[in-house]
Protein backbone atom coordinates (compact mmCIF):
# COMPACT_ATOMS: atom_id res chain seq x y z
CA UNK A 1 0.00 0.00 0.00
CA UNK A 2 1.20 3.27 -1.32
CA UNK A 3 1.55 6.53 1.45
CA UNK A 4 1.37 9.75 1.11
CA UNK A 5 4.09 11.86 3.49
CA UNK A 6 2.81 15.53 2.90
CA UNK A 7 -0.39 17.50 3.34
CA UNK A 8 -2.39 18.65 0.48
CA UNK A 9 -1.27 22.93 -0.21
CA UNK A 10 1.79 22.18 2.04
CA UNK A 11 5.34 23.79 0.68
CA UNK A 12 7.90 21.25 -0.36
CA UNK A 13 11.63 22.11 -1.57
CA UNK A 14 13.18 19.97 -4.27
CA UNK A 15 14.14 16.07 -3.10
CA UNK A 16 11.48 16.76 -0.44
CA UNK A 17 9.98 12.83 -0.48
CA UNK A 18 6.39 13.34 -1.19
CA UNK A 19 5.06 9.56 -1.21
CA UNK A 20 6.33 6.31 -1.24
CA UNK A 21 4.94 2.95 -3.30
CA UNK A 22 3.65 2.70 -6.62
CA UNK A 23 0.01 3.95 -5.85
CA UNK A 24 0.88 7.02 -6.29
CA UNK A 25 2.21 8.86 -9.45
CA UNK A 26 4.72 11.84 -10.11
CA UNK A 27 2.29 14.95 -12.09
CA UNK A 28 4.06 18.35 -12.81
CA UNK A 29 6.86 19.51 -10.72
CA UNK A 30 7.38 15.64 -9.22
CA UNK A 31 9.51 12.37 -10.30
CA UNK A 32 9.80 8.88 -9.24
CA UNK A 33 13.03 7.28 -8.17
CA UNK A 34 12.39 3.51 -7.20
CA UNK A 35 9.27 3.47 -4.77
CA UNK A 36 10.04 7.11 -4.18
CA UNK A 37 7.88 10.06 -5.54
CA UNK A 38 10.02 12.92 -5.21
CA UNK A 39 8.99 16.72 -5.60
CA UNK A 40 11.59 18.77 -7.76
CA UNK A 41 10.30 22.56 -7.32
CA UNK A 42 9.70 24.84 -4.50
CA UNK A 43 5.69 25.10 -4.41
CA UNK A 44 2.38 24.04 -3.01
CA UNK A 45 0.96 20.28 -3.16
CA UNK A 46 -2.27 19.67 -4.80
CA UNK A 47 -3.34 16.09 -4.82
CA UNK A 48 -5.67 15.02 -7.73
CA UNK A 49 -6.59 11.63 -6.85
CA UNK A 50 -3.14 9.56 -6.97
CA UNK A 51 -1.47 12.15 -8.90
CA UNK A 52 0.66 14.47 -6.95
CA UNK A 53 1.25 18.14 -8.58
CA UNK A 54 3.68 20.68 -7.50
CA UNK A 55 2.71 24.05 -8.22
CA UNK A 56 5.41 26.25 -8.16
CA UNK A 57 5.42 29.44 -6.11
CA UNK A 58 7.71 31.43 -9.28
CA UNK A 59 9.27 31.00 -12.51
CA UNK A 60 9.75 31.74 -15.48
CA UNK A 61 6.80 30.98 -18.21
CA UNK A 62 6.58 28.02 -20.27
CA UNK A 63 4.79 27.90 -22.99
CA UNK A 64 1.43 25.35 -23.78
CA UNK A 65 -0.54 24.42 -26.46
CA UNK A 66 -3.72 26.40 -26.64
CA UNK A 67 -2.51 29.01 -23.78
CA UNK A 68 -3.47 32.31 -24.39
CA UNK A 69 -0.48 34.94 -24.07
CA UNK A 70 0.41 38.49 -24.40
CA UNK A 71 3.11 39.40 -27.03
CA UNK A 72 5.42 41.78 -28.31
CA UNK A 73 6.56 41.95 -31.83
CA UNK A 74 10.12 41.49 -32.20
CA UNK A 75 10.90 41.50 -35.78
CA UNK A 76 9.13 40.30 -39.48
CA UNK A 77 10.05 38.90 -42.14
CA UNK A 78 8.49 38.77 -45.46
CA UNK A 79 6.04 36.24 -44.67
CA UNK A 80 6.30 35.98 -40.38
CA UNK A 81 6.15 37.86 -37.44
CA UNK A 82 8.46 36.91 -34.80
CA UNK A 83 6.49 37.69 -31.17
CA UNK A 84 8.20 37.77 -27.54
CA UNK A 85 6.09 35.91 -25.13
CA UNK A 86 7.88 35.85 -22.24
CA UNK A 87 10.13 32.67 -22.87
CA UNK A 88 13.33 32.18 -23.69
CA UNK A 89 12.85 31.69 -27.26
CA UNK A 90 10.39 33.84 -29.64
CA UNK A 91 7.45 32.29 -31.15
CA UNK A 92 6.63 32.76 -34.86
CA UNK A 93 3.18 34.13 -36.45
CA UNK A 94 2.90 33.08 -39.79
CA UNK A 95 1.13 34.96 -42.38
CA UNK A 96 -1.08 32.57 -42.93
CA UNK A 97 -2.58 32.43 -39.42
CA UNK A 98 -2.39 36.44 -38.55
CA UNK A 99 -6.00 37.27 -39.76
CA UNK A 100 -9.06 36.06 -40.85
CA UNK A 101 -9.44 38.23 -43.91
CA UNK A 102 -7.26 37.89 -46.59
CA UNK A 103 -4.28 39.66 -47.20
CA UNK A 104 -3.63 40.80 -50.40
CA UNK A 105 -0.11 39.99 -52.25
CA UNK A 106 2.19 42.61 -51.77
CA UNK A 107 0.19 44.45 -48.70
CA UNK A 108 2.18 46.26 -46.17
CA UNK A 109 2.32 44.04 -43.21
CA UNK A 110 3.70 46.31 -40.43
CA UNK A 111 -0.11 47.54 -41.16
CA UNK A 112 -1.14 44.33 -39.06
CA UNK A 113 1.79 44.15 -36.69
CA UNK A 114 4.35 46.64 -36.36
CA UNK A 115 7.45 45.98 -34.57
CA UNK A 116 6.78 46.90 -30.74
CA UNK A 117 3.23 46.35 -30.78
CA UNK A 118 1.66 44.53 -27.98
CA UNK A 119 -0.59 41.47 -29.15
CA UNK A 120 -3.07 39.24 -27.63
CA UNK A 121 -2.66 35.34 -29.38
CA UNK A 122 -2.87 31.97 -28.95
CA UNK A 123 -0.47 29.09 -29.34
CA UNK A 124 -1.30 26.61 -31.52
CA UNK A 125 1.64 24.46 -31.18
CA UNK A 126 4.97 24.38 -29.18
CA UNK A 127 7.53 21.37 -30.43
CA UNK A 128 10.31 20.13 -28.62
CA UNK A 129 12.71 21.86 -30.27
CA UNK A 130 11.09 25.15 -28.89
CA UNK A 131 8.98 26.19 -32.00
CA UNK A 132 6.50 27.88 -30.90
CA UNK A 133 3.30 28.60 -33.33
CA UNK A 134 1.05 31.18 -32.53
CA UNK A 135 -2.43 32.12 -34.40
CA UNK A 136 -4.82 35.40 -34.11
CA UNK A 137 -7.53 33.66 -35.80
CA UNK A 138 -9.97 32.62 -32.83
CA UNK A 139 -12.70 34.63 -30.24
CA UNK A 140 -10.96 38.25 -28.87
CA UNK A 141 -7.54 37.46 -30.21
CA UNK A 142 -5.94 41.07 -31.71
CA UNK A 143 -3.86 44.24 -31.49
CA UNK A 144 -3.95 45.49 -28.40
CA UNK A 145 -4.29 49.53 -28.34
CA UNK A 146 -4.02 51.69 -25.30
CA UNK A 147 -4.33 50.53 -22.04
CA UNK A 148 -1.09 49.30 -19.86
CA UNK A 149 1.08 46.10 -19.25
CA UNK A 150 2.13 44.68 -16.42
CA UNK A 151 3.52 41.28 -15.49
CA UNK A 152 3.40 39.25 -12.70
CA UNK A 153 4.52 35.77 -12.03
CA UNK A 154 2.78 33.11 -14.44
CA UNK A 155 2.41 30.91 -11.53
CA UNK A 156 -0.17 33.03 -9.69
CA UNK A 157 -1.96 33.70 -12.98
CA UNK A 158 -4.68 31.10 -12.46
CA UNK A 159 -5.37 32.17 -8.76
CA UNK A 160 -6.15 35.78 -10.59
CA UNK A 161 -8.12 34.34 -12.99
CA UNK A 162 -9.82 32.20 -10.18
CA UNK A 163 -12.31 29.78 -10.51
CA UNK A 164 -14.87 30.19 -13.73
CA UNK A 165 -12.95 33.43 -13.73
CA UNK A 166 -14.15 34.89 -10.43
CA UNK A 167 -11.42 36.89 -9.38
CA UNK A 168 -10.45 38.81 -12.65
CA UNK A 169 -14.45 39.45 -13.47
CA UNK A 170 -15.09 40.73 -9.92
CA UNK A 171 -11.72 43.18 -10.40
CA UNK A 172 -13.48 44.19 -14.00
CA UNK A 173 -16.68 44.80 -12.35
CA UNK A 174 -15.40 46.63 -9.50
CA UNK A 175 -13.28 48.93 -11.44
CA UNK A 176 -14.80 49.25 -14.16
CA UNK A 177 -11.36 48.05 -16.27
CA UNK A 178 -11.09 45.80 -19.13
CA UNK A 179 -8.51 43.51 -17.65
CA UNK A 180 -7.07 40.59 -19.52
CA UNK A 181 -4.91 37.98 -17.90
CA UNK A 182 -2.09 36.26 -20.48
CA UNK A 183 -1.10 33.03 -19.24
CA UNK A 184 2.83 34.37 -19.84
CA UNK A 185 2.08 36.49 -16.58
CA UNK A 186 1.59 39.51 -18.66
CA UNK A 187 -1.71 41.38 -17.61
CA UNK A 188 -3.47 44.08 -19.78
CA UNK A 189 -5.69 46.60 -17.87
CA UNK A 190 -7.39 49.26 -19.64
CA UNK A 191 -9.97 51.71 -18.06
CA UNK A 192 -12.01 54.93 -18.02
CA UNK A 193 -9.91 56.87 -15.36
CA UNK A 194 -5.99 56.19 -14.74
CA UNK A 195 -7.76 56.13 -10.99
CA UNK A 196 -9.32 53.14 -11.62
CA UNK A 197 -6.51 51.29 -14.09
CA UNK A 198 -4.44 51.81 -10.69
CA UNK A 199 -6.84 50.20 -8.47
CA UNK A 200 -7.17 46.92 -11.14
CA UNK A 201 -3.30 47.36 -10.74
CA UNK A 202 -3.16 47.42 -7.37
CA UNK A 203 -5.73 44.69 -6.90
CA UNK A 204 -3.67 42.46 -9.48
CA UNK A 205 -0.73 42.53 -7.49
CA UNK A 206 -2.01 42.05 -4.28
CA UNK A 207 -3.53 39.17 -6.00
CA UNK A 208 0.01 38.09 -6.85
CA UNK A 209 1.22 38.42 -2.99
CA UNK A 210 -1.15 36.51 -1.51
CA UNK A 211 -2.22 34.26 -4.08
CA UNK A 212 -1.61 31.18 -1.24
CA UNK A 213 -3.95 32.49 1.66
CA UNK A 214 -7.14 30.93 1.89
CA UNK A 215 -10.11 33.33 1.50
CA UNK A 216 -8.61 35.47 -0.49
CA UNK A 217 -11.66 36.12 -2.58
CA UNK A 218 -13.33 37.76 0.23
CA UNK A 219 -10.13 40.16 1.15
CA UNK A 220 -9.89 41.39 -2.50
CA UNK A 221 -13.30 42.07 -2.08
CA UNK A 222 -13.16 43.86 0.98
CA UNK A 223 -9.61 45.95 -0.63
CA UNK A 224 -11.96 46.87 -4.11
CA UNK A 225 -15.01 47.70 -2.30
CA UNK A 226 -12.75 50.18 0.01
CA UNK A 227 -10.64 51.43 -3.05
CA UNK A 228 -14.11 51.97 -4.97
CA UNK A 229 -15.86 54.08 -2.50
CA UNK A 230 -14.26 57.43 -4.45
CA UNK A 231 -14.72 55.54 -7.80
CA UNK A 232 -18.64 54.91 -6.53
CA UNK A 233 -18.98 58.86 -5.65
CA UNK A 234 -17.82 59.82 -9.11
CA UNK A 235 -20.15 58.04 -10.78
CA UNK A 236 -23.51 59.03 -8.56
CA UNK A 237 -22.78 62.31 -9.02
CA UNK A 238 -22.51 61.87 -12.80
CA UNK A 239 -25.82 60.29 -13.02
CA UNK A 240 -27.41 63.03 -11.03
CA UNK A 241 -26.46 65.52 -13.09
CA UNK A 242 -27.77 63.53 -15.60
CA UNK A 243 -31.07 63.20 -14.50
CA UNK A 244 -31.12 67.02 -13.24
CA UNK A 245 -31.06 67.66 -17.33
CA UNK B 1 5.37 50.03 -26.59
CA UNK B 2 2.15 50.37 -24.85
CA UNK B 3 3.21 50.96 -21.74
CA UNK B 4 5.46 53.81 -22.45
CA UNK B 5 2.45 55.11 -24.77
CA UNK B 6 0.62 54.65 -21.64
CA UNK B 7 2.71 56.94 -19.03
CA UNK B 8 3.17 59.36 -21.19
CA UNK B 9 -0.24 59.91 -22.37
CA UNK B 10 -0.69 60.53 -18.25
CA UNK B 11 1.16 63.03 -18.21
CA UNK B 12 -0.72 64.84 -20.27
CA UNK B 13 -3.79 64.72 -17.35
CA UNK B 14 -0.85 65.92 -15.26
CA UNK B 15 -0.64 62.69 -13.84
CA UNK B 16 1.42 59.46 -12.78
CA UNK B 17 1.15 55.65 -12.76
CA UNK B 18 1.71 55.22 -9.41
CA UNK B 19 -0.62 58.19 -8.69
CA UNK B 20 2.15 60.78 -7.32
CA UNK B 21 2.08 64.34 -8.54
CA UNK B 22 5.33 64.74 -10.77
CA UNK B 23 7.14 66.80 -7.99
CA UNK B 24 6.58 64.00 -5.67
CA UNK B 25 9.51 61.36 -4.26
CA UNK B 26 9.20 58.08 -3.23
CA UNK B 27 9.62 57.39 0.81
CA UNK B 28 13.36 57.58 1.47
CA UNK B 29 14.82 55.57 3.75
CA UNK B 30 19.34 55.37 4.77
CA UNK B 31 20.61 53.02 6.96
CA UNK B 32 24.21 53.25 8.39
CA UNK B 33 26.48 50.71 8.77
CA UNK B 34 25.39 47.81 7.29
CA UNK B 35 28.12 45.74 6.76
CA UNK B 36 30.89 47.04 9.40
CA UNK B 37 32.97 43.78 9.06
CA UNK B 38 33.81 44.12 5.44
CA UNK B 39 33.90 47.83 4.88
CA UNK B 40 35.07 51.08 6.60
CA UNK B 41 31.90 52.63 5.32
CA UNK B 42 28.38 51.21 4.11
CA UNK B 43 24.95 52.43 3.64
CA UNK B 44 21.93 51.14 2.20
CA UNK B 45 19.24 53.49 0.21
CA UNK B 46 15.51 52.64 -0.50
CA UNK B 47 13.61 54.93 -2.76
CA UNK B 48 10.19 53.07 -2.47
CA UNK B 49 10.93 49.89 -4.36
CA UNK B 50 14.71 50.55 -5.39
CA UNK B 51 17.47 49.22 -3.11
CA UNK B 52 20.98 50.14 -3.35
CA UNK B 53 24.02 49.47 -0.86
CA UNK B 54 27.23 51.41 -1.14
CA UNK B 55 30.88 50.13 0.83
CA UNK B 56 33.25 52.40 1.20
CA UNK B 57 36.87 50.62 1.50
CA UNK B 58 40.21 52.73 2.24
CA UNK B 59 43.87 51.53 1.18
CA UNK B 60 47.05 53.45 1.47
CA UNK B 61 48.56 53.62 -2.35
CA UNK B 62 50.86 55.67 -4.82
CA UNK B 63 50.13 59.16 -5.58
CA UNK B 64 49.75 60.17 -8.96
CA UNK B 65 52.80 61.83 -10.12
CA UNK B 66 50.85 65.09 -10.86
CA UNK B 67 50.06 65.33 -7.08
CA UNK B 68 52.41 63.30 -5.32
CA UNK B 69 50.33 64.78 -1.91
CA UNK B 70 46.49 64.03 -2.65
CA UNK B 71 44.81 60.84 -1.94
CA UNK B 72 42.13 60.20 -4.89
CA UNK B 73 38.80 58.52 -4.85
CA UNK B 74 37.55 55.53 -7.02
CA UNK B 75 33.67 55.19 -7.82
CA UNK B 76 32.60 51.72 -9.41
CA UNK B 77 28.71 51.00 -9.72
CA UNK B 78 27.94 47.61 -11.25
CA UNK B 79 24.27 46.79 -12.48
CA UNK B 80 24.03 43.49 -10.82
CA UNK B 81 21.51 41.01 -13.13
CA UNK B 82 19.43 39.76 -9.71
CA UNK B 83 17.97 43.60 -9.38
CA UNK B 84 16.51 43.61 -13.08
CA UNK B 85 15.83 41.81 -16.16
CA UNK B 86 17.62 44.10 -17.70
CA UNK B 87 20.98 44.21 -16.76
CA UNK B 88 22.89 41.23 -17.66
CA UNK B 89 26.88 40.24 -16.40
CA UNK B 90 29.72 40.79 -18.02
CA UNK B 91 31.88 43.94 -18.11
CA UNK B 92 30.05 47.61 -17.28
CA UNK B 93 27.62 48.59 -20.36
CA UNK B 94 27.46 52.16 -21.16
CA UNK B 95 24.87 52.47 -18.66
CA UNK B 96 26.82 51.10 -15.38
CA UNK B 97 29.84 53.86 -16.60
CA UNK B 98 27.43 56.71 -17.11
CA UNK B 99 26.27 56.33 -13.69
CA UNK B 100 29.33 55.61 -11.90
CA UNK B 101 31.06 58.67 -13.47
CA UNK B 102 28.03 61.03 -12.79
CA UNK B 103 28.09 60.03 -8.95
CA UNK B 104 32.11 60.26 -8.73
CA UNK B 105 32.10 63.66 -10.42
CA UNK B 106 29.66 65.06 -8.64
CA UNK B 107 31.72 63.94 -5.05
CA UNK B 108 34.86 65.08 -6.79
CA UNK B 109 33.80 68.46 -8.36
CA UNK B 110 32.68 70.09 -4.98
CA UNK B 111 35.52 68.93 -3.13
CA UNK B 112 33.22 66.72 -0.58
CA UNK B 113 36.63 64.97 0.57
CA UNK B 114 39.65 66.98 1.20
CA UNK B 115 42.01 65.24 -1.02
CA UNK B 116 44.85 66.99 0.67
CA UNK B 117 44.09 65.29 3.98
CA UNK B 118 44.44 61.76 2.44
CA UNK B 119 48.24 62.18 2.47
CA UNK B 120 50.09 59.79 5.02
CA UNK B 121 53.40 61.69 5.89
CA UNK B 122 54.96 58.54 7.62
CA UNK B 123 54.64 56.50 4.77
CA UNK B 124 54.73 58.48 1.64
CA UNK B 125 52.01 56.92 0.70
CA UNK B 126 47.99 58.59 0.41
CA UNK B 127 44.74 57.19 1.17
CA UNK B 128 42.64 55.83 -1.37
CA UNK B 129 38.82 55.76 -1.45
CA UNK B 130 37.06 52.70 -3.39
CA UNK B 131 33.36 53.72 -3.48
CA UNK B 132 31.50 50.16 -5.05
CA UNK B 133 28.24 51.09 -5.41
CA UNK B 134 25.38 47.56 -6.18
CA UNK B 135 21.93 48.52 -6.80
CA UNK B 136 19.73 45.28 -5.11
CA UNK B 137 16.50 46.33 -6.89
CA UNK B 138 16.32 48.31 -9.75
CA UNK B 139 13.18 49.86 -9.35
CA UNK B 140 13.38 53.52 -10.87
CA UNK B 141 15.72 56.58 -10.31
CA UNK B 142 18.91 54.45 -9.92
CA UNK B 143 21.12 58.00 -10.43
CA UNK B 144 19.62 59.32 -7.63
CA UNK B 145 19.86 56.22 -5.23
CA UNK B 146 23.56 56.35 -6.17
CA UNK B 147 24.83 59.11 -5.26
CA UNK B 148 22.79 59.03 -1.73
CA UNK B 149 23.68 55.99 -1.16
CA UNK B 150 27.58 57.05 -1.55
CA UNK B 151 27.27 60.10 0.14
CA UNK B 152 25.75 57.94 2.78
CA UNK B 153 28.90 55.11 2.80
CA UNK B 154 31.30 58.16 3.24
CA UNK B 155 29.93 59.79 5.80
CA UNK B 156 29.70 55.95 7.85
CA UNK B 157 33.36 55.52 6.82
CA UNK B 158 36.34 55.74 9.45
CA UNK B 159 40.09 55.25 8.67
CA UNK B 160 41.45 51.24 9.47
CA UNK B 161 44.87 51.32 11.84
CA UNK B 162 48.41 51.76 10.78
CA UNK B 163 50.58 49.05 11.68
CA UNK B 164 53.98 49.48 10.54
CA UNK B 165 53.45 50.21 6.84
CA UNK B 166 50.46 48.12 6.33
CA UNK B 167 47.05 48.87 6.85
CA UNK B 168 45.62 46.80 9.43
CA UNK B 169 42.13 45.96 8.59
CA UNK B 170 41.01 44.61 12.01
CA UNK B 171 41.41 47.66 14.25
CA UNK B 172 39.14 50.78 13.35
CA UNK B 173 40.06 54.06 14.46
CA UNK B 174 37.32 56.66 15.12
CA UNK B 175 39.00 59.36 12.76
CA UNK B 176 36.64 59.91 9.69
CA UNK B 177 36.71 60.67 6.40
CA UNK B 178 38.02 64.63 5.89
CA UNK B 179 34.65 65.42 4.55
CA UNK B 180 34.10 69.34 3.74
CA UNK B 181 30.33 69.04 1.07
CA UNK B 182 27.72 67.00 0.96
CA UNK B 183 26.94 66.85 -2.87
CA UNK B 184 23.16 65.24 -3.32
CA UNK B 185 22.04 64.94 -6.86
CA UNK B 186 18.61 65.03 -8.13
CA UNK B 187 17.79 63.83 -11.80
CA UNK B 188 14.43 65.72 -13.53
CA UNK B 189 13.11 63.46 -16.62
CA UNK B 190 11.28 64.66 -19.32
CA UNK B 191 8.15 62.69 -20.38
CA UNK B 192 5.95 64.02 -22.60
CA UNK B 193 6.21 68.11 -21.76
CA UNK B 194 6.64 67.64 -18.54
CA UNK B 195 9.34 67.40 -15.68
CA UNK B 196 9.32 64.70 -13.04
CA UNK B 197 11.39 63.30 -10.27
CA UNK B 198 11.94 60.01 -9.25
CA UNK B 199 10.76 57.94 -12.23
CA UNK B 200 9.35 54.30 -11.70
CA UNK B 201 11.12 52.02 -14.60
CA UNK B 202 8.20 52.47 -16.85
CA UNK B 203 8.58 56.40 -17.15
CA UNK B 204 12.46 56.04 -17.50
CA UNK B 205 11.81 54.31 -20.61
CA UNK B 206 8.85 56.30 -21.68
CA UNK B 207 11.24 59.33 -21.16
CA UNK B 208 13.33 61.20 -23.83
CA UNK B 209 15.06 63.54 -21.71
CA UNK B 210 16.95 63.47 -18.51
CA UNK B 211 19.01 65.96 -16.66
CA UNK B 212 20.90 65.36 -13.23
CA UNK B 213 22.12 68.93 -11.27
CA UNK B 214 24.05 67.68 -8.00
CA UNK B 215 23.59 71.06 -5.30
CA UNK B 216 26.03 71.56 -2.32
CA UNK B 217 24.59 72.86 1.09
CA UNK B 218 25.61 76.35 0.46
CA UNK B 219 23.47 76.02 -2.85
CA UNK B 220 25.68 75.52 -5.19
CA UNK B 221 26.07 73.62 -8.61
CA UNK B 222 28.90 71.45 -8.57
CA UNK B 223 28.24 69.17 -11.66
CA UNK B 224 25.70 68.44 -14.33
CA UNK B 225 24.50 65.04 -16.49
CA UNK B 226 22.36 65.87 -19.88
CA UNK B 227 20.89 62.04 -20.88
CA UNK B 228 18.84 60.29 -23.54
CA UNK B 229 18.37 61.48 -27.29
CA UNK B 230 16.23 64.24 -26.54
CA UNK B 231 17.32 68.46 -26.44
CA UNK B 232 16.16 70.65 -23.46
CA UNK B 233 14.78 73.78 -23.85
CA UNK B 234 16.23 76.97 -22.26
CA UNK B 235 13.45 77.20 -20.39
CA UNK B 236 12.78 73.47 -19.61
CA UNK B 237 16.26 73.62 -18.09
CA UNK B 238 15.88 76.10 -15.97
CA UNK B 239 12.50 74.64 -14.51
CA UNK B 240 14.62 71.47 -14.18
CA UNK B 241 17.29 73.06 -11.91
CA UNK B 242 15.04 74.86 -10.07
CA UNK B 243 13.09 71.37 -9.65
CA UNK B 244 16.18 69.57 -8.36
CA UNK B 245 17.07 72.35 -6.05
CA UNK B 246 14.05 71.93 -4.40
CA UNK B 247 14.34 68.31 -4.11
CA UNK B 248 17.77 68.29 -3.36
CA UNK B 249 16.67 70.14 -0.04
CA UNK B 250 14.18 67.65 0.77
CA UNK B 251 16.87 64.40 0.36
CA UNK B 252 19.22 66.59 2.60
CA UNK B 253 17.15 66.38 5.49
CA UNK B 254 17.05 62.49 5.27
CA UNK B 255 20.90 63.16 6.45
CA UNK B 256 21.62 62.74 9.91
CA UNK B 257 23.46 65.42 10.98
Amino acid sequence: MSKLLVEAKAVVIPGEILAEGMDHLPGKGAFREGEKVIASRVGLVYVNGSIINIVPLSGRYIPKKDDTVIGYVRDMTYSSWFINIGYAYDASLSLKDASSSYIERGASLSDFFAVADAILTRITNVTKDNNIDLTMVGPGLRKLKGGKIIEITPAKVPRLVGKQGSMISMIKDMTGCSVFAGQNGRIWIKGKTPEAEKIATDAVFLVEEKAHIRGLTDHMKGFLEEKCKSLKVEKKVSINKETKK
Amino acid sequence: MITEEYVESLTKLGKRMDGRKFDEYRDLSIEYGISKKSAEGSARVKIGETEVIAGVKLDLGEPYPDKPEEGSIMVNVELLPLSSPKYESGPPGIDAIELSRVTDRGIRECGAIDFKKLYHKESGKVWLVFIDIYPINAAGNLFDACTIAAMAAIRDAVFPSIEGNKVDYSTKTKTPLPLQKLPISCTVWKVGNELLVDPSVEEESAANSRLTVVFTEDDKICAMQKGKDDPMLADEIEKAVELAFKTTKDIRGHFKK
